[in-house]
Order: structure tokens, then C-alpha cells, then sequence
């Protein structure tokens, strides 16, 4: 009987032994997420990421995601994941980055990162991509393919990323169509199909024939679909939604960046950086162009490896503002400051950003 | 054949105290089973989602924190809902208060003290103007009912998105921070207009001690007073009260001011100790989550203070079921959700005493 009570003793010992070695070499990084993982647009995006990210590193990390969390209770969140032994950890929306400030304060040996916001730490990086470049091609297919030259934006909140959106949308537009016109409207959330779909069927019953988004579901481009006009995916391949009525879809691809992280905090080169990476980097992807005629697609796609060049500069010169004023002058490019902190629209866009 | 509900004259003591605790085994039970389903330990998430967060000094503290607004806000909303009134729109008096009491914490900041007090009146005035502003707000939905009949349910429940859109409204407009990217947040406050926090380096900050001062007093107020058997007699019997002489309409104004000032308290309170600036949005629903905690709490601020730990333990153990379980979080959701099911039907068998009648032949 003892040896029997030593012989499961020494086993168990062996088994914990061999889990915390295994343990020792893992890496566990955490993600928290301001949607649910199941809206197909941003932060099921970004779980796509940590899913590349565990299939490409295998036995090496150990991811753990929160959902839905809200930003003013957020806190706790990057708490819990730091105390567990996370070492390192994303948080993926703006909302997040005063209580993420003060969790990387407390725990100086865990290295957190920060999509879209603007401050940093020794151990606080900020990461985001430049959504706008691919918003530049979206303007000039809308461009070519609405008879009534005119698009209807779907956009969230009024914040800088979205009105630069909706501004590199028109400059791309304007520059095959120097009339094309936008009706923008508000719905003050990120994710809400119901919210969206009726913003969608107000703009389809206003006689609008391309339909753009800058919110998170599907609902918009099913919308679309339904009434027999053209739209846009945002953050994944949304074709599956609306095959006939997609152009193309502005995809997030978060898996390579977070590959490139895990691996720099694995080799202890990790240093708080701020990336903005766009369609060169592969941060932003464009979906296939469909549903366009071919010299449309054609067009699209020469953009597209102009802006990965560098040849087309989307906030390029000269860009006015509403009212005439010159904001940036021919020649000059508007500075990442400033597109980082942009609200106002360019010349053309008929509304007035919501203050 | 049919169920019936029969009152009990004198539910016996001893089903008081079985009948929560069965509800809790009962939904612990539904629980296991859906997490067994999912090839997780029942054990584990049981030991992760109620253990856990009792056994450590960081995950009391959250407890505690998370606690504080819907303890203190249902504690108000005792006032109203005892005196059988509806103020449903704790979450924009919370909102009102935040905003009263963060607009002095902007005015000043940056701003050098003279004087012998320095900056150390303003954490006081900001929790003065917190309450007054949640007071203020609450007050519009009781003039109404007073002065013109208005249900205050409707009232007070649309004048939560009011106060949403006007905070909104000025953290993206007047009070935005001009170093912030155009993003719409205000500064962050000065250390001045700060709650403290007990002890140092935790997120346990003052606030938790004032809710408990409210609890303790709440309790004697409606245990001591005239005024807590006031309240009682107009909700339970408006007939009585007049006879007794009882002002209906000033004691309407005074529960709504009195829970609006409390939930004032906790939107300041959560503003200045927890978020440290103002945000287009600073409440995860505290005011609607709290009238859930009033009920659990059969309307006593000391059953209001449990069931506002017990509710802020199925968050933060939530969490740590996510994190250490890979529990869903829909999984964690429909928990709090069986829980609260449980909880109440239990709350109906203490009260009713269930009788299944067959039919009577005539």
C-alpha cells in the first residue's frame, strides 16, 4: 500500500515537473477584444490574428482572448491577464488605452501593445494599420461604378481614423469623378447589424447605388445585396455575405504582426515601438475585386501596387479643405500627425463632421 | 389540472435562508452540467469562477471595486422602489453625476492652489457637485409625476439616453483634450481631483469605504426612522398614508432626489477613482444592473450589499474563467443569467406556497 501511495506520489511529482517545464518555455500572450469574436469585422479580425499566430508557433505560445469587453471597465481585464502569467498582451481597441497605461505601470515586466492608440510606455507599444490607403481604391472604384454618382458611408464614431476614411475615400472617388457625392450617415457603434441595416436602407431609399462602412457587420452589404446594389466589406473576405453585390473587402490582417511580436519578446529583442503598417506591409489587404468590369479591376489593382510603391501618395497635395483653404499645398504630403488627428473633410463632401 | 400560487400568511424562517442557498445549488448544478457538456472540469470552473477571486487580495479589491457603484446606486433605488415609485434612470443620474462633478475636475486643471487649502477642496466639492447633479437629474422625472401626472417610469428611463448623448455631446465638443488627436476623451484629471486610494499602488480607492457608510446609514434610516416607515407605508398602503397624514408628493420628490443623489455619488465616485478622466461613455450599465441588485437584495441595504458582491463575483470570476478555463464568454453570461433565474424563483417558492390543483368536477 505504501509503495503504492509512493509510486503515485512520484508520478504526480513527475507529471507537475514536466508541465512546468513545458510551461517555462510557453509563452502565453493575451488578447482583449472591445467586440465579440463573432462579429466577421474587426475583432473577429484580430482573433483570426491570435489564431495564425497559435498555428504558426504551435507549442511555443499559449493565447488567451477576452471578448467583449467594455472600454470603462476594462481595466480589470488587462489585470487578470497580467496576474496570470501573460507576458504579453494586445489590446485591440482605442477605448482601452488610459486603463492599459495604468496596468503596464504596475507590472513593468509584462509587455503590452495598443492598436490605434497614441500612447506609449517602456513597456506600452502602440500598433495600427493604414485602413485610409485602402479606402483610396475603394473611392475610385465607387467612382466608376455608381450611376448616380453618388455613395452612402456608413461610419461609426467621429473620430480621426474614420474621418480620414471617409476623406481618402473622396480624394480616390474625386480624382476619377470630381462631382461624386456622399451621404454619410452616423450610427455612433462599431457593431450593430440593426443599427447598420436601417442605416443602409436609408441610404438605399435615398437613391444611393454604392454603399461604404466603416462599422463591423455583415448587415450593411447584405443590405446591399437585397436591394441589387454594390458594397463594400470591412475587416475580413465578407463575399460570403453578398457574392454579387461585393467590390472588394478592406481586410485587417493582424497574423504576421503578431507572429513578428511573440517572437522579438521570445528572443528578448522587444522594445516599445509605434508601428503604422499599411497595404506594404501587409497590415491592410485588399479582397479580390469582384463584380467590375475588367478596366475597373484593372485600374483597382494598379492603384493598389502604386500606394505599395509609394508612387500614389493618397494625402498628397493639393487637398482642400470645405471651405477653399488650402490644407496641404501640390507637392507636399500631409505629415502622419496630422491624418492621425484629422476632423475635417476635404473639399466636396456635403456634411459637416459632428461635433 | 393547474398551479397555483397560494401567499403564505407566515413563511416559516428556516425557508429564508434554505431557499437562496438551494437556488445558488440548483444553478451551480445547471451550470456543471453545460460546462461538463463542454469537456471542461466542473470542478475547475466552479473552484476558478467562485473561488478564486475570495482567495486573493488583488481579486477582492476588484471585487470591491466592481461592487461600489451597484451597491451604492441600488441602494438608492431602495428609496423609490420601496415607496412602490419606478426610477428606472439610475444609469443617467449616474451619468448626470459623473458629468457635474469631472466638469469641476476639468475647470481646474492645471490650475495652481493658492491659499491654505491648495487644491484639497476639490475632490469634496466634486463629489458635492456629483450628488447634486444626480439629484438634479432625478428631480425632473418626480416633478413631472407630481406636478403633471407623467409616468415616471417612461420619464426617467428616456432621460437615461439624454444624459448619454449630452455627455457625449460635450467630450466630443467643449471638453475634449486638445492634445488628444481629436480623439473624444477629456484630460486626464490632476491628482487633486483624484480619489485616493486606500492602499497604495491597488485599485481599492475611497469610494468603496463612502458606499459602505451609505449602506450602514440606509439601513437605519429605514429600520430608525419615521421617515423609512414613511416610505413603507406609502408604498405598501397609499390609502393608509393619507390618512396618516403622509405627504405623497413631497416624499416623491425626496426618494427621487435621494436616489438620484446616489447615483450621482457613484458616477463621480467611478469618474474620479476608477476611469480618471470623462469618456463619451463611463458606465458599463451600472444603473440598470443595480435595479437587478436592489431586487436580489429584497430592497434591504444589507441584502443590496450581498447581492451586489455576489453579481460582481460573476464578473470578475467570469473573467478568470475565460482566461484560465477558455470558458466563451457567452458560457459566463448565461451563468449570471441562470443565476439570477434561480435566485428569484426561489424567492417566489419562500413567498407562495405552490399547490398543484386538479379540476374540480362541477
Amino acid at each position: 500500500m505504501g509503495d503504492g501511495m509512493r509510486a503515485v506520489a512520484v508520478l504526480a511529482m513527475a507529471v507537475l515537473a514536466g508541465s512546468a517545464a513545458r510551461a517555462e518555455e510557453k509563452l502565453k500572450v493575451g488578447f482583449v477584444y472591445v467586440g465579440p469574436v463573432g462579429d466577421f469585422g474587426y475583432s473577429y479580425q484580430h482573433d483570426q490574428g491570435r489564431q495564425f499566430l497559435q498555428k504558426q508557433l504551435g507549442d511555443k505560445v499559449e493565447t488567451t482572448f477576452l471578448e467583449n469587453v467594455a472600454e470603462n471597465d476594462s481595466q480589470r481585464a488587462f489585470e487578470q491577464l497580467a496576474r496570470s502569467g501573460h507576458k504579453l498582451i494586445f489590446g485591440t481597441s482605442f477605448g482601452f488605452m488610459d486603463p492599459m497605461l495604468k496596468v503596464a505601470k504596475q507590472f513593468p515586466k509584462v509587455d503590452f501593445e495598443h492598436a490605434t492608440g497614441y500612447k506609449q510606455a517602456p513597456n506600452l507599444a502602440t500598433y495600427s494599420a493604414r485602413f485610409y490607403e485602402g479606402r483610396y481604391i475603394m473611392g475610385e472604384i465607387a467612382a466608376k461604378i455608381s450611376k448616380t454618382h453618388t455613395v452612402g458611408y456608413i461610419a461609426s464614431f467621429p473620430i480621426p481614423e474614420v474621418v480620414s476614411g471617409i476623406d481618402a475615400f473622396m480624394l480616390g472617388a474625386q480624382s476619377i469623378d470630381p462631382n461624386f457625392k456622399v451621404k454619410i450617415v452616423w450610427v455612433n457603434t462599431w457593431f450593430d447589424p440593426g443599427k447598420e441595416a436601417d442605416a443602409a436602407k436609408a441610404l438605399i431609399a435615398q437613391g444611393v447605388d454604392v454603399i461604404a462602412q466603416h462599422t463591423d457587420s455583415a448587415a450593411p452589404l447584405q443590405e446591399a445585396e437585397k436591394a441589387g446594389i454594390h458594397g463594400f466589406g470591412q475587416s475580413s473576405d465578407m463575399a460570403k455575405f453578398a457574392p454579387k453585390a461585393i467590390l472588394t473587402s478592406l481586410e485587417d490582417n493582424w497574423g504576421p504582426y503578431y507572429v513578428g511580436e511573440v517572437k522579438a519578446v521570445q528572443d528578448g529583442t522587444w522594445k516599445s515601438h509605434d508601428t503604422w503598417g499599411g497595404l506594404a506591409a501587409g497590415m491592410v489587404v485588399m479582397g479580390p475585386y469582384e463584380n467590375m468590369p475588367a478596366d475597373v479591376k484593372a485600374m483597382a489593382e494598379k492603384t493598389e501596387a502604386d500606394i505599395k510603391s509609394g508612387a500614389v501618395k493618397v494625402f498628397a497635395g493639393p487637398i482642400s479643405k470645405q471651405d477653399g483653404t488650402v490644407a496641404v499645398k501640390a507637392g507636399e504630403v500631409m505629415p502622419d500627425k496630422e491624418i492621425l488627428g484629422l476632423n475635417w473633410y476635404v473639399k466636396g463632401v456635403d456634411d459637416k463632421v459632428p461635433q | 389540472m393547474r398551479i397555483e400560487l397560494q401567499p403564505r400568511l407566515n413563511p416559516p424562517r428556516w425557508l429564508g435562508f434554505a431557499a437562496p442557498v438551494a437556488a445558488v445549488a440548483v444553478a451551480l448544478l445547471i451550470g456543471g452540467v453545460i460546462v461538463a457538456n463542454l469537456g471542461k472540469s466542473p470542478l475547475d470552473a466552479f473552484l476558478v469562477y467562485f473561488v478564486d477571486p475570495l482567495t486573493q487580495d488583488w481579486s477582492l479589491e476588484a471585487l470591491a471595486v466592481k461592487a461600489s457603484p451597484l451597491v451604492l446606486i441600488a441602494t438608492g433605488l431602495c428609496f423609490c422602489f420601496r415607496a412602490n415609485l419606478w426610477n428606472i434612470g439610475a444609469e443617467g443620474q449616474f451619468v448626470a453625476g459623473g458629468a457635474c462633478g469631472g466638469a469641476l475636475a476639468l475647470a481646474t486643471h492645471g490650475a495652481d492652489h493658492a491659499g491654505p487649502l491648495g487644491g484639497s477642496w476639490i475632490l469634496p466639492a466634486m463629489l458635492l457637485l456629483g450628488i447634486l447633479g444626480g439629484a438634479a437629474y432625478a428631480l425632473i422625472p418626480a416633478v413631472l409625476r407630481v406636478a403633471l401626472g407623467v409616468n415616471e417610469i417612461l420619464s426617467s428611463l428616456m432621460l437615461v439616453y439624454v444624459a448619454g448623448l449630452g455627455l457625449d455631446y460635450l467630450v466630443r465638443g467643449p471638453w475634449r483634450d486638445p492634445a488628444g488627436f481629436n480623439f473624444p476623451v477629456s484630460v486626464n484629471f490632476d491628482p487633486d481631483a483624484t480619489l485616493p486610494t486606500l492602499i497604495d499602488g491597488a485599485s481599492l480607492h475611497a469610494g468603496v469605504l463612502v458606499t459602505l457608510l451609505v449602506v450602514v446609514g440606509a439601513a437605519l434610516v429605514f429600520s430608525r426612522t419615521m421617515f423609512g416607515y414613511e416610505i413603507r407605508c406609502v408604498g405598501a398602503a397609499p390609502r393608509a398614508a393619507r390618512f396618516a397624514g403622509f405627504d405623497e408628493k413631497r416624499l416623491t420628490l425626496l426618494v427621487f432626489a435621494l436616489s438620484g443623489g446616489l447615483a450621482g455619488l457613484a458616477g463621480v465616485m467611478e469618474v474620479s477613482g476608477q476611469i480618471g478622466q470623462l469618456q463619451p461613455s463611463i458606465s458599463p450599465g451600472y444603473g440598470f444592473t443595480a435595479i437587478i441588485v436592489a431586487y436580489l437584495g429584497r430592497l434591504q441595504p444589507m441584502g443590496v450589499l450581498v447581492a451586489g458582491l455576489v453579481l460582481a463575483l460573476t464578473y470578475v470570476g467570469g473573467e478568470g474563467a475565460q482566461i484560465a478555463l477558455k470558458l466563451p464568454l457567452d458560457v459566463t453570461k448565461a451563468f449570471q443569467g441562470i443565476l439570477l433565474v434561480c435566485v428569484l424563483g426561489a424567492d417566489v417558492v419562500t413567498r407562495y406556497r405552490v399547490r398543484i390543483v386538479g379540476r374540480v368536477m362541477a
